[in-house]
């Protein structure tokens, strides 16, 4: 254990790890980039990465060192030498920039992490921190890239055409002089699979929830909140019990009522299920909030001779707006995102909500970029929504997240 | 002169009693919906789960009449097609009443019927089931036959009979529970199950716990990578299941390709078909997805942290690691406890994701994919109840475990 604190045991290994993480990055960035062959050498990529460490280390991270690395490692890596293993065929610039790209961000990343470690023995709050600063980067690195390459993956995969996807599945690059043409499967899911009824039933459905939930909820959570009664803390209790019964389970009598009611492929019946599912989260959500606003603002309003429910009108609900725009927001968002019910109790393609249409499109007979395209039709309002309006986004989220 | 009391009153006042009033009255949409909706369902899960109920037996059996009028040559004729709606079941008192219009003179009446003025009702006692007949009256016409034919085809005759209806009748079974418990599937299902709740809620917890770790600092761009980070769960989930299944195709996916290419597979995996790699994707789908909200929770807390004690430690030389085990683990037990009884029960309930990603199949049935699985694919609903009522037993033991440690949590 002792050995490891030594600057040139862990330093060298520290570098080793690293290279290969980053080698391994810039492979696949280059790779999803530009569709071609590029591949990290493992081998090479830990003595590499340990040889620059210990350049690093023995110059005490200065500079100089720093430029010199990273131009000698650009020229390693640009002759195929390096921890990148680039293919025959790619052409001179690419070359150049895949070299560069990685000798820039390890040289910068390596002489970042071991900054401040001495050769010999590190102390112990050194030895941590570089480990931590190794974790981090390797942490934000992984984080991002999982993040990000399903969403890159399913925009990209919208703008090409099903050839070009089986040629090589890994080229995501855009073929810009196509022009309008990229955009073909957005304007073919509006024009023939009619695309745009679904995102309006959508949008439709989702806002007529919120109303329906906030009109059910608010009375409600103010009661639970402010007003003594028998069962108050039973009744509080049990809005948790409910939201833990999966859906799947209420779905199927329901399934069963509709089909004998003929409530099935009705709006109306979809519209009468969305706000139930919603309701006792927005209820819970609230009740949370008004207890948190202070009494004394609405029992001057008693006295002044206004009654409950003008207190309501009056005093509370003004008073917790930006909890109900967080508790919208989330409702909107259940709601939008809603697949299960829509999957069950919908089958006429005219009523389909925008979730029950891309499921459609999930057929072998429907090519790929359509099903990618209809996904990125539905994750876009939600997402510009989100970005939008963050703030009340993540407050709601952190409130009714007890929902999953 | 009354002696003074010396305890308070125990009748509730009037006021007391005004405000319950109110509270039940803001309660009672809520509560009639929710019943409505919630519970009602969940009692006929039950009722159900002891029914041998097929997805068939869901149309209720009728008698079914069609009316027409036809003719050869210049005879004219109404035939009535009689039929019972089910194959097997038999209705009881099938008959139906029409009115003869104007203008049309019936010549003779069958032997079931009876016309009374221009009110006719055939009479058929038991249908048996796939009783399928024609009833034909030759008529005389006075008027226009294609106007008339319209009068007689567009006036629906009026029909009775009741069958037997396997929803609301007493007939209840357990085969649907000996159905579940004996295949040989229930351990791979409950297997599956275990899996994925378990691996999945610790993993989202884990990897919610390093995200939020390297959050936990100002740097520029924070704000952006957090917003980032959470687009998994916000995201419908229809859009990025199927990004997923795209991404890990054997034949056109990008990462199948890519692990090709770096020379890490020798030929493409199908990962979401095949045993046991099926089931692990779909917990690090799940851990994928989740680990925003671990996430927002852990920072949330961390921020709420008081640094004094931070500085505390400083002075007396503690470790970056120390003050991670020492200081801020305890600090956040509460809510990492907290967290992982909620997205156990969430975990467990989840349908969509492994519907959408694998259907259940390559040994990824859980609990509630077989409550699908069997309902619709097998086409028992009986046997899909059956599941679910399982499902609700097993929750009412987490709810209570939920229920004995979180009321000492404050916050959620």
């Amino acid at each position: 254990m002792s050995g490891l604190r030594l600057g040139c045991v862990i330093g060298p290994l520290l570098g080793a790890m690293w290279m290969l993480v980053l080698s391994t990055t810039v492979t696949v960035a280059m790779s999803f980039a530009t569709g071609e062959v590029f591949r990290p050498s493992s081998l090479l990529s830990l003595v590499v990465g340990a040889t620059l460490a210990l350049i690093a280390l023995a110059r005490s991270a200065d500079r100089l060192s720093l430029v010199v690395a990273v131009v000698a490692l650009t020229a390693v890596s640009y002759v195929g030498l390096g921890p990148m293993v680039i293919g025959a065929d790619v052409d001179n610039g690419t070359r150049a920039v895949g070299a560069a790209l990685l000798a820039v961000s390890s040289g910068l990343s390596l002489w970042k992490i071991l900054e401040g470690c001495p050769f010999g023995t590190l102390s112990r709050h050194e030895f941590e921190e570089a480990v931590i600063r190794f974790l981090t980067g390797f942490g934000f690195i992984v984080f991002t890239a999982a993040v990000l390459v399903p969403f890159y993956v399913m925009v990209m995969t919208s703008l090409k055409s099903q050839q070009a996807l089986l040629a090589n599945p890994l080229d995501f690059s855009i073929d810009f002089s196509r022009g309008w043409d990229l955009f073909r499967s957005y304007t073919e899911l509006f024009r023939d699979f009619g695309f745009g009824g679904y995102l309006w039933t959508s949008f439709f459905v989702s806002v007529l929830t919120v109303v329906i939930t906030l009109l059910f909820s608010v009375p409600g959570a103010y009661a639970v909140a402010r007003l003594r009664f028998k069962g108050q803390a039973v009744f509080s209790r049990s809005i948790l019990l409910i939201y833990m019964v999966p859906m799947i389970v209420l779905a199927l009598p329901i399934y069963i009522a509709f089909s004998v009611t003929g409530l099935r492929n009705t709006l109306f019946g979809l519209i009468l299920i969305y706000p139930v599912t919603t309701i006792p989260v927005a209820l819970y959500m609230l009740q949370g909030y008004f207890r948190g606003l202070p009494v004394e603002v609405e029992e001057a309003g008693l006295m002044d001779g206004l009654s409950r429910l003008q207190v309501i009108l009056k005093i509370t609900l003004p008073l917790s707006l930006p909890a109900m725009v967080s508790v919208s927001l989330y409702v909107f968002m259940i709601a939008w995102n809603e697949f299960l019910l829509a999957f069950m109790l919908l089958d006429d393609p005219s009523k389909f909500t925008l979730t029950r249409g891309v499921a459609m499109l999930n057929s072998s007979e429907i090519p790929r970029q359509h099903l990618m395209a209809g996904a990125v039709i539905a994750t876009i309002p939600i997402m510009v929504l989100f970005l939008g309006l963050e703030r009340f986004m993540t407050k709601g989220l952190t409130a009714g997240s007890v929902k999953g | 002169m009354v002696a003074p009391t010396s305890t308070p009153p125990t009748a509730r006042g009037a006021l007391e009693k005004r405000e319950a009033k109110l509270a039940w009255g803001l309660l009672a949409p809520t509560i009639a919906i929710v019943s409505l909706v919630i519970l009602l369902p969940l009692l006929a899960i039950f009722w159900i789960s002891f029914k041998p109920v097929g997805l068939s037996d869901l149309r209720p059996v009728s008698t079914v009449v069609r009316e027409s009028l036809r003719s050869r040559g210049d005879d004219y004729r109404i035939e009535y097609r009689v039929r019972n709606s089910s194959q097997d079941k038999p209705i009881e008192g099938a008959r139906f009443e029409d009115t003869i219009p104007d203008g049309v003179t019936l010549l003779e009446v069958p032997e079931a019927c009876s016309l009374d003025g221009a009110a006719l009702a055939c009479d058929f006692g038991d249908l048996p089931g796939g009783f399928n007949e024609r009833l034909r009256i030759p008529v005389l016409l006075d008027g226009d036959p294609d106007a008339l034919e319209d009068v007689v085809e567009g006036s629906e005759p009026v029909r009775y009979g009741t069958g037997d209806n396997v929803l609301t009748n007493t007939h209840f079974t357990l085969d649907n529970f000996t159905r579940i418990f004996d295949s040989s599937e229930f351990m791979s299902v409950l297997w599956a199950t275990t899996f994925y709740t378990v691996v999945g809620t610790i993993g989202a917890l884990v990897v919610g716990l390093f995200a939020a770790l390297l959050l936990n600092k100002s740097f520029a761009g924070k704000g952006i990578l957090r917003g980032l980070y959470l687009f998994p769960y916000v995201s419908p989930i229809i859009a990025v299941a199927f990004t997923w299944v795209a991404l890990l195709d054997p034949f056109s996916g990008s990462l199948n390709a890519l692990l090709v290419q770096m020379g890490v597979a020798d030929s493409p995996i199908n990962f979401f078909g095949q045993r046991p790699q099926a089931l692990i994707m779909v917990t690090v789908f799940e851990i994928w997805r989740y680990f925003p909200l671990s996430f927002l929770f852990i920072l949330a807390r961390m921020q709420s942290i008081d640094t004094d004690m931070y500085e505390a430690a400083d002075m007396d030389g503690a470790s970056p690691f120390q003050k991670f085990w020492y200081l801020s683990l305890p600090m956040l037990l509460g809510i990492l406890s907290v967290l992982f009884l909620l997205r156990f029960i969430w975990t467990f309930n989840k349908f969509d994701d492994i519907f959408l990603l694998t259907g259940g199949n390559a040994g990824t049935r859980t609990l509630t994919v077989n409550v699908y699985e069997q309902a619709f694919a097998i086409s028992n609903i009986g046997a899909g109840a059956a599941v679910a009522v399982v499902i609700f037993a097993v929750l009412l033991c987490f709810s209570f475990f939920f229920f004995r440690y979180i009321s000492q949590e404050e916050g959620l």
